[in-house]
């Protein structure tokens, strides 16, 4: 049976998490649909059927549909549920927020955070802060997954040429109001999908340290992410968290300074290909999953290291 | 306005997690367990909300064995009025669990139900928001701040890209993140007190509601461990290993 994907969008572009899902989809089933619900979202709907091995893009293009809310989004998705084995969105705040409502008016479950598809009945996925990894399997006549875009590399955004089906469905939201965003504007990478990241911990001190780790990341491209403990500090909002309860990451290099390796912080992170540890504790457990470790005061060589690149 | 927090019993949040040998499960005897950190939140802006006269009533509940009555202790100790368990095995599936408390939610004619985002155990996320589709309420989750007015809540929900406030209508599901209070803990006399407050105990069937699942577990293991690095002993060195050996750096 065919997979649906959610995805996942601002109305004006497809977010790379949606690739990670298309990859995780074509596992199960080669018949990959995309739904793209919003408004406005003329875009995201030619870039969605680009992407290599969509078959079809849905689409419910109205002003209900703005903000995504969680209400009738998961009522839209539904109604046109029927046709599918399994319905996959990335495991994003907004993926998560919907998709359990989609699961729960199914009367069926949902299998969070999937890193692997074993077969069509049958995946793995993190519990425990990933400190164990729980192979499960369903029966369920709809599966419903929210996929860890870390777990599958993204497909080819582009060579695809998908048919498209306008959807005339329309949900009013009742009970739910949009009333504002205040989105992080940064020219730096989304922290999701960075290639490289700069991380900083409690030992950065205070926010206006965190200054020194941006020179570093200017000469990377990196995004700057930040451990739970410097968020709770106040140092840095929370949308920069690694971890357990922030977002989890696999860039090709994480730099990870002034970060003890909390095993909630090493949840977030340790999927990375190449980890740095800048610590003046040589004892701090981050250093047990660095594959180089720089034992110094941060103070001395984060300025050394933005000079030296 | 009353409000129904839910409670989690979990693995403390400090101790280190191991699988069993036979790969069935996480070893969980003779481990140190606690109040899920999401869920003492919840019940922290619940008391919040009380002790500002916006909420009248905070009743707690948890879905569980026997031996989660002694969380619901801890939650009656940092303020709830009473508290309500309902007798199941442990380690139930979230839908099971959402459908259980939708059905105390509408017992209790809640206005508000507020609980964690996701419990550090199975690490889920997804059972505040099956509450709110199984009872048709709006959700707001995520929460770093909730602003209770004209029967609505102003709710401001850490998303990924920043922050995005909503205003929902009540009744309504409010999920918790980690900014939304820093919670307290329970003074000598009030845990004394909440030995005294009122604790109910309820089974599905009392509930009308019949659990089970279609998800078995087939093996739970480590995860893979990562092969330990090396000590650099200077910043050139560092880089000259991120350029030459890894090649991450250009």
């Amino acid at each position: 049976m065919s997979v649906l994907i959610i995805a996942e969008h601002d109305n004006k572009s497809l977010k790379p998490a949606t690739l990670n899902t298309v990859a995780a989809a074509s596992q199960i089933d080669a018949d990959v649909h995309v739904l793209v619900v919003g408004f406005e979202c003329q875009t995201v709907v030619e870039q969605a059927a680009q992407v290599a091995g969509v078959n079809k893009v849905l689409v419910a293009d109205n002003v209900v549909y703005e903000h995504q809310l969680a209400e009738n989004v998961s009522k839209l998705i539904v109604e046109i549920a029927g046709g599918y084995g399994h319905i996959l969105a990335p495991a994003t705040t907004t993926g998560k927020n919907t998709m359990p409502r989609v699961a729960a008016l199914l009367d069926v479950a949902q299998l969070s955070d999937v890193i692997k598809v074993e077969a069509p009945d049958t995946f793995v996925r993190p519990i425990y802060a990933g400190n164990a990894i729980a192979t499960v399997k369903t029966t369920d006549k709809v599966k419903i997954l929210t996929v860890r875009a870390t777990g599958f590399d993204p497909v080819a955004a582009t060579g695809g040429n998908a048919e498209r089906e306008v959807l005339s469905q329309v949900i009013e939201n009742k009970g739910s109001r949009f009333v504002k965003e205040q989105l992080a504007e940064s020219d730096r990478p989304e922290l999701t999908a960075a290639s490289v990241i700069v991380s900083g911990g409690r030992g950065m001190g205070n926010g206006d340290n965190f200054k020194l780790l941006e020179g570093v990341a200017d000469k990377l491209g990196a995004a700057i992410g930040a451990s739970r403990a410097a968020v709770d500090a106040g140092f840095v909002p929370n949308d920069l968290q690694v971890g357990q309860t922030g977002k989890t990451v696999a860039p090709d290099l994480y730099i990870a300074v002034g970060i003890s390796g909390a095993i909630q912080h090493l949840a977030g992170m340790k999927d990375s290909k190449v980890i740095v540890a800048i610590n003046k504790d040589e004892e701090a457990p981050i250093f047990q999953v660095a594959d180089y470790g720089l034992v110094a005061d941060l103070f001395d060589a984060v300025p050394e290291l933005e000079k030296s690149l | 306005m009353k409000i129904l927090v839910s409670v989690k019993r979990v693995i403390d949040y400090n101790v280190k997690v191991r699988v069993k040998a036979d790969n069935t499960a996480v070893d969980l005897t003779n481990v140190k367990m606690s109040m899920n950190p999401f869920c003492e939140i919840a019940v922290e802006e619940a008391v919040r909300l009380k002790e500002k006269g916006v909420a009248s009533e905070v009743v707690v509940v948890s879905v569980g064995s026997k031996s989660c009555q002694e969380t619901l202790r801890t939650a009656l100790a940092l303020g709830a009025d009473r508290a309500i368990q309902v007798e199941t095995e442990d380690g139930l599936d979230s839908l099971s669990v959402a459908k259980l408390l939708a059905k105390v939610a509408k017992e209790e004619a809640a206005d508000l139900v507020i609980m964690g985002k996701q419990a550090i155990d199975s690490d889920n996320n997804q059972t505040g928001q099956m509450v709110a589709a199984l009872l048709d309420y709006p959700q707001a989750t995520f929460a770093s701040e909730v602003v209770i007015e004209n029967g609505e809540a102003q709710v401001t929900r850490e998303v990924d890209g920043g922050l995005q406030t909503l205003a929902i209508t009540l009744p309504a599901v409010v999920t918790t993140d980690l900014r939304l209070n820093e919670p307290r803990f329970a003074s000598l006399p009030n845990i004394m007190k909440a030995k005294k407050k009122p604790l109910d105990v309820k089974t599905p069937a009392d509930l009308g509601v019949e659990v089970g699942s279609n998800v078995s577990l087939v093996s739970v293991t480590p995860p893979p461990q990562r092969a330990g690095g090396i000590k650099v002993g200077s910043v050139a060195e560092l880089v000259d290993k991120l350029k030459n050996e890894a090649k991450v750096v250009s």
